[in-house]
């Protein structure tokens, strides 16, 4: 299964890319491909807890099942306004 | 579908004539680029925006508003790109046949912008250098 991860603000420059595309094993959860990525990423392990994430833009719980082709993003804490 | 997110000045001006005949109060919130943040300089604010999921967020925001003040209607533009101090980054329009409802949707609409809409902003210091607020590790 493939899904395509995308990376905001610091989280983008932690990895210098924008987006990328991830192979994970069926029945992954978004808690998974986190993991995946702390593994990878120094920056990332840092991190006690998973970031709110989202999967096709609305945010979802470290617990949501992905699926092929889905559109995932750890969202570094926001400022806004 | 309206949109929330943009690249150009706000124009305020052009965001008070959507008010309704129905309307006795226009509330406007306006949040601009400081020069300072935490006692330290800043001179501009790089805004970016996961822009997708930042419109339906947006989008959300305000249809909550509506049902819970069902006489309001809000209005919101959030600014992205590259702003220097004095500009606007942010206005929200709460108009309502009545004050009460459009202050208190105005300050609840703001609020709520700030904690969920995935928008991040890189706070650029006088020498050049560049931090994103709220980063924090």
């Amino acid at each position: 299964m493939q899904v395509r991860v995308f990376y905001f603000a610091s989280f983008r420059d932690a990895v210098n890319r924008e987006e990328e595309t991830r192979r994970m094993p069926p029945g992954s959860r978004v808690r998974h491909l986190w993991e995946a990525l702390a593994g990878d990423v120094p920056y990332f392990a840092r991190f006690g807890a998973m970031p709110p994430a989202a999967v096709n833009r609305e945010y979802a719980s470290a617990e949501t099942e992905l699926h092929e082709g889905d559109e995932v993003a750890f969202l570094p804490p926001v400022a806004g306004g | 579908m309206e949109t929330h997110l943009t690249r150009s000045p706000i124009d305020v001006a052009a965001l008070l004539k959507e008010a309704r005949r129905t309307d006795g109060a226009l509330c406007v919130f306006v949040g601009v680029v400081r020069n300072e943040s935490g006692g330290r300089g800043t001179v501009a604010i790089d805004y970016e925006a996961y822009a997708a999921m930042a419109e339906s967020e947006l989008a959300r925001i305000a249809n909550g508003l509506s049902r819970d003040w069902p006489e309001v209607r809000v209005r919101i533009q959030h600014r992205i790109g590259h702003l220097e101090v004095g500009e606007a980054s942010v206005a929200v329009l709460a108009t309502a046949p009545h004050r009460d409802d459009a202050f208190a949707a105005c300050r609840a609409a703001i609020d709520r912008i700030k904690t969920t809409v995935p928008i991040w902003k890189k706070e650029i210091r006088p020498d050049g250098t560049g931090e994103w607020v709220d980063a924090t590790l």
